[in-house]
């Protein structure tokens, strides 16, 4: 067996690195472009991804195509002009791509079918990847954007609108099942049964989406472990957010606002360990943070607002760290279960029903602060005790209970308050 | 001018005479200029706000009621003395006393609203708290003047009137909720409903509460109360209860008064 000298393999090394990027170029300067427009040679997309080679780049031109169940196997960029409208008329989905490098942009696609036992998509996503799905206004579809079994794709910058009535017939806006490394970006999602939702999904990035009036949850994820949630904004969702069964979530910079009603959450953290959830704001949700069964984990710099319970630890959540988060105009701030005996600490957070005192102006309240309430714990056990809320008699129990703690938890403790509205940068 | 609405005039006046009617008002502008113009927050006020006005509406109402009724004593008995009908003469009485503490108390928050124009919406809480003040005003000096018909002995129908007040603004509560504490493994939710139409001031705070704290009270339990006191049959059901606390003890009061020998 013969070996290249050393110098002839660094030779051969700087030619080939040389000459492959021309090729490749090459290849992308032969990619032909296709138009479908409803007048011209190719009418339709379907015809044209027939046609087109692998690299072709597809227009699709101003107006109405009746289209379903476009399958794309190869790579391909298909781009809309304005106006372009693919529309399923509720038979089946629009698009099914099982190639990797396909760009879908700009395109509107409406009308996708309802199904009790296949999921149609505007465009599902099988394998492949490298998929990016870009500007695209998804209306009145079963499932808008679904990823499955899939890697590297980029959902970014859409418009999903669904019509969800109910959640038994009514499909995700983004949908991941077995999926790594996706970015989800700047979408904006409505009207679905879950705007954003991820299963068994690693090493994603969620960014910046707005996801608003959902039947279920606004963000939804279960067995997904390493991603990251941030500067999304998550609004009035039937039941708010959940997240569940998950490892080393980042979720920072959020918005969580108006989740309104009985099972209503801002986050509801299901089995979540190892994460932090930083900088986020919590407002006017009925609870703002429920967590049952997570641990390990950092909550710092977050805002809750009139909310109704700012945050209510089952027993079973522990190792959780609120550091310099503000708690301001909560009914309730802290609620635990009768069996609280966790080790979770609470340091250096802002109260605003602090009644302690800082004699030395640092800036650090002198006596601890309990946020919990005797009525908010008594509420974990007698939910119907919630019709004497703002009652005299409570109030009274609650003095007392101030002057000599009998059955609050003694453990649940803010031994350095502060007295000022904590500051933060974003 | 019947002798009816006459007698009213001049109950009416006479309370106003007196300066405490005034004062009663005076204090509630200080207390609603004060909290609205220090919280900031509309909503805040307001419920501190429903905090002082369900402690203390109950409180001077019972207790401007029995003082009165006694006091009056020898005037009234002047007044059954002339060819007057004995329902005219109490009822008059009752009715300006009632009608000049709603007045001090409409005056207090009507100004301070008035000086702090909220929303539309906040103007419906106003109006709202205000409503149920003055329908707690009207049930507890009808309960008052019942308890001075009721007891002979001023010092007892004094001492009577006050438990009265305590126990509707304490003691029920805390019945209430060892109810709940006991009977914890049962569906209490409609029990609990029905329960609270038996007192004015858990029906007035959770009315008022209903409007300003929803966050709290939209988890499940909430939920079914918020169904029933939020619902405009819900609403009449109550309100309903609230007029039928007036219209009970004064009606067991012109009885009693028909047949008391004074």
């Amino acid at each position: 067996m013969t070996t290249f000298p050393q110098h002839s393999r660094n030779f051969l090394f700087t030619v080939l690195a040389l000459v492959l990027p021309v090729l490749l170029g090459a290849a992308t300067i032969l990619a032909k472009t296709l138009t479908v427009s409803p007048t011209g040679k190719i009418r339709s997309v379907k015809e044209a991804v027939r046609l087109a080679q692998p690299y072709d780049t597809i227009w699709v031109n101003a107006g109405i195509y009746h289209e379903n169940e476009i399958t794309i196997d190869k790579p391909l960029a298909i781009i809309g002009r304005q106006q372009a409208v693919l529309d399923a008329r509720f038979k089946k989905g629009i698009f099914s791509v099982m190639a990797e490098n396909v760009l879908i942009a700009g395109l509107t696609l409406q009308n996708v079918e309802e199904s009790f036992t296949k999921n149609y998509a505007a465009v599902r996503v099988r394998g492949g990847g490298h998929v990016t799905v870009r500007n695209n206004t998804i209306l009145n579809s079963y499932y808008g954007v679904y990823l499955e079994q899939t890697d590297s794709c980029t959902v970014s910058h859409n418009l999903i609108r669904g019509n969800a009535k109910q959640e038994s017939t009514s499909g995700n806006a983004i949908h991941l099942w077995r999926t790594d490394h996706i970015n989800i970006v700047s979408n904006k999602v409505s009207g679905h049964r879950d705007g954003i939702y991820l299963e068994t999904s690693s090493n994603s990035t969620i960014t910046g989406n707005i996801s608003q009036n959902n039947l279920r949850y606004g963000l939804h994820f279960m067995f997904s472990d390493n991603n990251s949630y941030q500067r999304n904004q998550f609004m009035r969702n039937g039941s708010g957010i959940a997240v569940m069964y998950s490892r080393n979530i980042i979720m920072t910079d959020n918005l969580f606002e108006e989740n309104w009603g009985a099972a209503a959450y801002g986050i509801l953290l299901k089995d979540i360990t190892d994460g932090y959830i930083e900088r986020n704001i919590f407002r006017q949700n009925t609870t703002g943070i429920y967590a049952e069964g997570s641990s390990r984990l950092l909550l710092k710099n977050n805002e809750f607002r009139n909310n109704g319970w700012a945050v209510r630890l089952l027993g079973s959540s522990e190792d959780l760290t609120f550091e310099q988060n503000n708690f301001i105009g909560n009914t309730f701030e802290i609620s635990t279960s009768t069996n609280y005996s966790s080790h979770n600490t609470f340091r250096a957070n802002y109260w605003s029903s602090y009644t302690g005192y800082d004699l030395d102006k640092d800036g650090t309240g002198d006596v601890p602060h309990k946020p919990v309430k005797l009525f908010s714990y008594l509420l974990e056990d007698i939910p119907t005790s919630v019709v004497l809320l703002r009652s005299l008699f409570i109030d009274l129990l609650e003095l007392m209970e101030k002057v000599a703690p009998v059955l609050t938890p003694e453990n649940v403790l803010d031994n350095e308050p502060s007295t000022r509205l904590n500051v933060w940068k974003s | 001018m019947n002798s009816l609405t006459k007698i009213i005039k001049y109950s009416f006046y006479d309370t106003w005479r007196s300066w405490w009617a005034l004062l009663y008002g005076l204090f509630f502008l200080v207390i609603s200029v004060t909290l609205l113009y220090f919280s900031g927050d509309f909503n805040k006020a307001l419920v501190s706000l429903l905090n002082i006005i369900l402690l203390l509406v109950p409180l001077i109402s019972t207790v401007f009621g029995v003082m009165y009724a006694y006091n009056s004593r020898e005037f009234t008995e002047l007044l059954l003395a002339q060819p007057l009908k004995r329902n005219n003469i109490f009822l008059g009485q009752y009715l300006g006393l009632t009608l000049s503490l709603m007045l001090s108390l409409g005056l207090g928050l009507g100004i301070a609203f008035i000086l702090f124009a909220g929303t539309a919406e906040e103007s419906v809480h106003l109006g709202m708290l205000t409503l149920c003040g003055a329908l707690l005003t009207a049930i507890f000096t009808g309960l008052a003047f019942l308890v001075s018909v009721l007891f002979e002995d001023r010092v007892k129908g004094f001492g009577i009137a006050i438990l009265i007040w305590l126990f509707a603004a304490v003691i029920y509560d805390g019945l209430l909720l060892a109810f709940l504490v006991i009977f914890n493994d049962y569906p209490l939710e409609k029990a609990t409903i029905g329960l609270t139409l038996f007192n004015p001031i858990d029906l007035s705070r959770i009315l008022i509460l209903l409007r300003l704290e929803t966050a709290a009270l939209l988890g499940y339990t909430g939920a079914v109360f918020n169904k029933f006191f939020g619902t405009a049959s819900g609403m009449a059901v109550s309100l309903g209860a609230l007029l039928l606390w007036i219209i009970i003890p004064l009606v067991i009061f012109l009885r009693k008064v028909q047949h008391k020998d004074f």
